[in-house]
């Protein structure tokens, strides 16, 4: 700045600190796990409102991490038949399905050459400890094409110590293109009926264009299957908040 | 490794189409050996196939004993693993996994090196030499 001649230049205040406001920016972002939303159908809603209350009872004594398709964890469960009464299985987690206290999530990993698939529900009491090891999203919402992929991309370090989570508001995507062993595969991943974007398909050209005639463009713009759940997760955010706080 | 088309390491030609889907085992399931005996091991133009199931429905699940057909000779054998998927908490593996045993229920092999569901620890007094031979446990 030019200085006015001989006097001292005007004082400039400093600039005014920006209050980000963390808490109010939480809550609007508040994940809320897919197994409280009720699926769309003409069953009595009081079902599903004395289902969540079991579940937040579970939730209260038992603490159930946020996590994602595409997250690493380590689930220990109550055995009777396992050394220590109690058996631990680290993995990718590829699936999360089911509604209310039967939802449920399936871990994968590859031991000794031989991929392992178990189901677990969040909900069973006979788990004892969920722990996250590595917040990573994926590009697809269902990672079943694991099982067609390199064993690479299933493997995870049973040892492996939990990653530190460093910021309180983004979970990465990993955009890893995963490589597929050569076909046939259990299911046709190429064909625009799964939507995969995760994975790289060496398949020539000509096949790929064959999958898309497989396509149902109209299917998007269908009314009928339209299901707007942001109305229902509002009711249920609030009950839940609620609830916790008791 | 399930399917022997695709696994490279075997060095095996392959096999002529393979079926998908009905998945726990049954006769003609091709299976795969998971100890380290050398009748389970050794290569041969065909793939051990299960030919009988001890069992009132002929549909193995884990725990069953089976009768393979191994290198021309008929085998008694424990599955151990198949790829259907069984009760929730219950692991499922990627191929349907066979521990070869005689009538009196010893095992062949001397070490398995493949991981074993918990639930054989039930029968251990049918099992006991199988599971001593198995080192890891899911």
């Amino acid at each position: 700045r030019v200085s006015s001649d001989g006097k001292p230049p005007k004082f400039q205040p400093p600039p005014k600190p920006v209050i980000i406001d963390r808490k109010t920016k939480k809550e609007e972002s508040r994940f809320l796990s897919p197994e409280f939303i009720p699926p769309r159908g003409r069953k009595d809603p009081l079902k599903y409102y004395i289902e969540r209350k079991d579940m937040i009872q579970r939730r209260k004594v038992f603490n159930i991490p946020e996590f994602y398709v595409g997250h690493i964890l380590a689930v220990t469960t109550a055995n009777p038949l396992a050394g220590d009464k109690s058996s631990r299985f680290v993995g990718i987690c590829i699936q999360r399905g089911g509604t209310g206290l039967g939802a449920t999530f399936v871990l994968r990993n590859v031991i000794e050459d031989q991929g392992v698939e178990i189901c677990y529900e969040l909900y069973s009491p006979r788990i004892q400890a969920i722990e996250v090891l590595k917040l990573e999203k994926r590009l697809d919402e269902n990672l079943m094409y694991l099982r067609d992929a390199l064993p690479e991309y299933s493997t995870v370090d049973v040892n492996m110590k939990p990653v530190p989570r460093m910021d309180h508001e983004e979970i990465p995507v990993n955009k890893v293109q995963v490589r597929m062993k050569p076909k046939p595969w259990s299911k046709r991943w190429e064909r625009p009926k799964y939507n995969i974007k995760g994975i790289k398909f060496e398949l020539p050209e000509h096949k790929m264009q064959a999958a898309q005639k497989w396509s149902q463009p109209w299917l998007e713009f269908d009314m009928l299957r339209e299901y707007d759940t942001s109305k229902i997760e509002e009711k249920i955010r609030k009950e839940l908040s609620e609830e916790l706080e008791k | 490794q399930g399917l022997l088309r695709r696994s490279v390491c075997h060095s095996l030609p392959s096999f002529g189409s393979i079926t998908g889907a009905c998945r726990a085992i049954q006769k003609l399931t091709r299976v795969r050996v998971v100890d380290n005996s050398a009748l389970g091991n050794t290569p041969y133009h065909r793939p051990p196939k299960c030919i009988h199931v001890y069992n009132k429905t002929g549909v193995g699940k884990v725990g069953d004993k089976i009768l393979l057909a191994i290198k021309g000779e008929k085998k008694k054998a424990l599955i151990v693993g198949h790829k259907m998927p069984g009760p929730t908490m219950t692991p499922r593996f990627d191929s349907n996994n066979v521990v070869l045993i005689e009538d009196n229920g010893n095992p062949i092999g001397t070490r398995i090196r493949t991981p074993i569901p918990y639930t054989l620890r039930r029968r251990e007094g049918e099992f006991s030499k199988v599971l001593a031979i198995a080192r890891n446990f899911v």
